[in-house]
């Protein structure tokens, strides 16, 4: 079973679309959270250049802001690569072989954790559950998630998520 | 003739896409539902096709096989037809309360639900008087699904007894215990049940807002609340007058970041404030204090999706499964190295013994069960001779063992209990929020230590060390982030010294009296 060629998920960064979408969601309560991640969903990170224009929208000290971007995974600061891989490193996978799924992505992608591939392709992240421990080992591509992992599957996912940029 | 094939998360990364688009294909004049999953996940896909008023399943189905299926007619003798999905033995077996429409219907599609009982819960409940209406939860015996077991009548009664100009219901769908999927399986595929519960819980407290928080891991449950509560809003089950009773509840989405402490109420709270998401102090309780300092129902979605039924059955129904406080039906997670892994709901009571080796088929490799752990990452890791016990609070809690959100994982005896112990206190050093130091420095200082005993060095002194470490810890953190992650250690250690390449059983008892998660 191949996977789907699915184009790269993120926009380049601008800094005009950012503010746009800070004065959209600046007045919800609570909206720093929905900003930040409206802010990955569409570049992929957040460019640390914004944060002076997001506190002062919502009335914070810069360090609060960074504050909570620092605190939570998903909210990066530097671009991914133009796919995020998440490798569930959890119980119910490494039951069935997760972590040599774990070894062979690294090996695979000659990364750790955290990291980008040379050619820009893709991030690998651990991720601790993506919910499919019915069908463990789990992988998540972006949001398309996969099932029963094995290394040979990984590599007809890696290979058909991208064909040529 | 009504082809079925799921939407569920799990069935898609399995290829369920991919068969449905084949099936459009090959038979683009067939209706096509894509529904939830029931569960039976080593048979996904499974696909179903309604003739005369029955659906008959077929499964595992890989795209490969769309082709077969179609040739002949999506015949009774294909060596993947299941027979009718209601027979199915796995499923027919179980108590489906909560689960009951998941996978039978459309999940978006509020006709499907209304026709399967869907809202008659709301609309009793909107006869009652709030009290009446709070009692009724009360009388089931439903405790909290999501990990502490705390009552939710008692809950509820709370905030209900606050008087606040506004208070709040908030859903904790942030389901970060490794093992486990039932919030996202009714997310995906029953979604109104859990909007419908909500409801609930605000006309019975006074709540006129609503939040699901959810986590960034759930793309797919995303997608469908979104979708339902659109269409709820605009059939007018949610918004300024729910269902035409002239009183107000609003509901929206809330996306977590990727932090497994957020599913501690009081750090998710804090996260909704778009803050950091810390540990609060505890007293004042979220009841009392709790989004933005208001009266706050915080309930995970299992709890909240059974409320309807309890309305629709009545809580003496609900209440007649299960056993002692243990009432109703728990909503079981079986995962891991395990032949049929998937969602089994039953009354509390069935034992766990029964579950994995009779329901479950013992493990998928075909080799012994080692080890099993019940209750999320936080929980302790059982033996294949600690297995007798029935499933409930009761009996877990005296078993050593850990009820929490339902998830069991288990292990065939290739899995090296020193490396499981090691990544328990890894993963506790990742996701602890650093509010407190036993477990900000502790979890660390463990899993180095647990490195040296593997390496060999100072073996028995670097037991005791750790030892130590796992009381302080147990003992002296602020919340059961820190004061949970060491049963998993311990009882590796006292269970399986020889993975850790230590000799004889360790002196360490676990205690009884754990606190709540
Ligand atoms: C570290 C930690 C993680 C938790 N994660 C979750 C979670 O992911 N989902 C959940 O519903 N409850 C979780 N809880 C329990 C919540 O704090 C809280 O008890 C629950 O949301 C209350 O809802 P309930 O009474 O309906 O279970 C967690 C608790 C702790 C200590
Ligand atoms: S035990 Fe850990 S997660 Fe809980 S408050 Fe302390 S540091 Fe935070
Ligand atoms: S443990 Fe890997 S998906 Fe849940």
């Amino acid at each position: 079973m191949t996977a789907a060629a699915a184009c790269a998920p993120h926009v380049p960064w601008s800094r005009s679309d950012a503010l746009e979408i800070i004065a959209r969601i600046c007045d919800q309560p609570g909206a720093l959270m929905p900003i930040l991640t409206e802010l990955v969903r569409r570049f992929g990170y957040i460019d640390p250049e914004i944060v002076p224009e997001i506190a002062e929208s919502l009335n914070l000290s810069r360090a609060e802001v960074h504050g909570v971007i620092s605190f939570y995974h998903d909210f990066r600061t530097t671009p991914p690569g133009r796919h995020i891989l998440r490798v569930c490193r959890a119980e119910s996978c490494q039951a069935v072989g997760g972590r040599a799924l774990e070894e062979h992505a690294r090996e695979r992608l000659g990364v750790d954790w955290h990291q980008t591939t040379d050619d820009g392709r893709f991030t690998l992240e651990p991720v601790f559950c993506l919910g499919n421990c019915a069908c463990s080992p789990a992988l998540m591509v972006d949001e398309t998630l996969y099932g029963r992992v094995t290394p040979e599957r990984f590599d007809e996912i890696t290979a058909a998520t991208e064909v040529e940029p | 003739m009504k082809l079925f094939v799921p939407r569920d998360a799990s069935a898609l990364s399995l290829g369920a896409d991919e068969v449905a688009a084949r099936f459009v294909q090959a038979l683009p004049e067939t209706e096509l539902v894509r529904n939830g999953s029931f569960g039976l996940y080593w048979l996904e896909p499974l696909v179903e096709v309604e003739r005369d008023g029955e659906r008959i399943a077929f499964g595992p189905v890989t795209p490969e096989d769309v082709r077969g299926l179609v040739e002949c007619g999506l015949a009774d003798d294909h060596p993947l037809c299941l027979g009718p999905t209601a027979a199915i033995d796995a499923l027919a077996g179980q108590d489906r309360l909560t689960f009951a429409r998941c996978g039978w219907i459309d999940p978006l599609s509020l006709d499907d639900y209304q026709a399967h009982g869907g809202f008659s819960g709301l609309k009793k409940a909107l006869e009652m008087t709030p009290q009446a209406m709070v009692d009724e939860v009360r009388e089931s015996g439903l405790r909290g699904r999501g990990g502490a077991a705390f009552p939710t009548g008692i809950k509820w009664q709370t905030v209900l007894d606050c008087q606040a100009d506004q208070k709040y219901i908030v859903c904790n769908a942030d389901e970060g215990d490794s093992g486990t999927f039932a919030d996202r399986m009714i997310m995906e595929g029953d979604p109104y049940s859990l909007i419908e519960g909500m409801i609930i819980a605000g006309l019975a407290t006074g709540a006129t807002r609503g939040f699901i928080y959810l986590r960034s891991e759930y793309p797919h449950s995303r997608d469908v609340l979104n979708a339902a509560i659109g269409r709820a809003e605009e059939a007018g089950w949610l918004g300024t007058d729910v269902g035409g009773s002239g009183r107000a509840f609003h509901l929206e989405v809330f996306m977590g970041a990727g932090a497994y402490i957020c599913g501690e109420e009081t750090a998710l709270l804090e996260s909704l404030e778009g803050k950091r998401g810390m540990i609060r102090y505890k007293p004042p309780l979220p009841a009392i204090k709790g989004l933005f300092g208001q009266p706050t129902v915080v309930n995970n979605v299992i709890s909240l999706a059974t409320v309807p039924v309890i309305f629709e059955r009545g809580a003496g129904y609900y209440a007649d499964f299960g056993r002692e406080k243990s009432r109703g039906t728990l909503t079981i997670q079986l995962a891991g190295n395990i032949a049929r892994p998937g969602l089994y709901e039953f009354g509390f009571g069935l034992p766990l013994k029964e579950l994995i080796e009779e329901i479950g088929g013992g493990t998928a490799s075909g080799r012994p069960v080692k080890a099993v752990q019940c209750g999320g990452p936080l929980g302790p890791f059982l033996t294949a001779e600690q297995l007798d016990l029935p499933i409930s609070y009761e009996d877990f809690a005296e078993g050593s063992a850990m009820v929490g959100h339902g998830g069991v994982v288990v292990f065939d005896d290739s899995a090296d209990m020193a490396r499981l112990a090691r990544f328990s206190m890894e993963f506790g050093a990742v996701e602890s929020c650093g509010k407190c130091t036993p477990c900000r420095v502790g979890t660390t200082r463990a899993y180095e230590t647990i490195d040296r005993i593997i390496a060999g060095r100072d073996p028995e002194a670097n037991r005791a060390l750790l030892e130590d470490l796992c009381e302080t810890m147990i003992h002296g953190s602020l919340c059961a982030h820190g004061g949970l992650i060491p049963y998993p250690v311990l009882s590796a250690l006292e269970h399986f010294p020889e993975d850790f390449g230590l000799k004889g059983k360790t002196e360490a008892n676990l205690p009884a009296d754990q606190p709540n998660a």
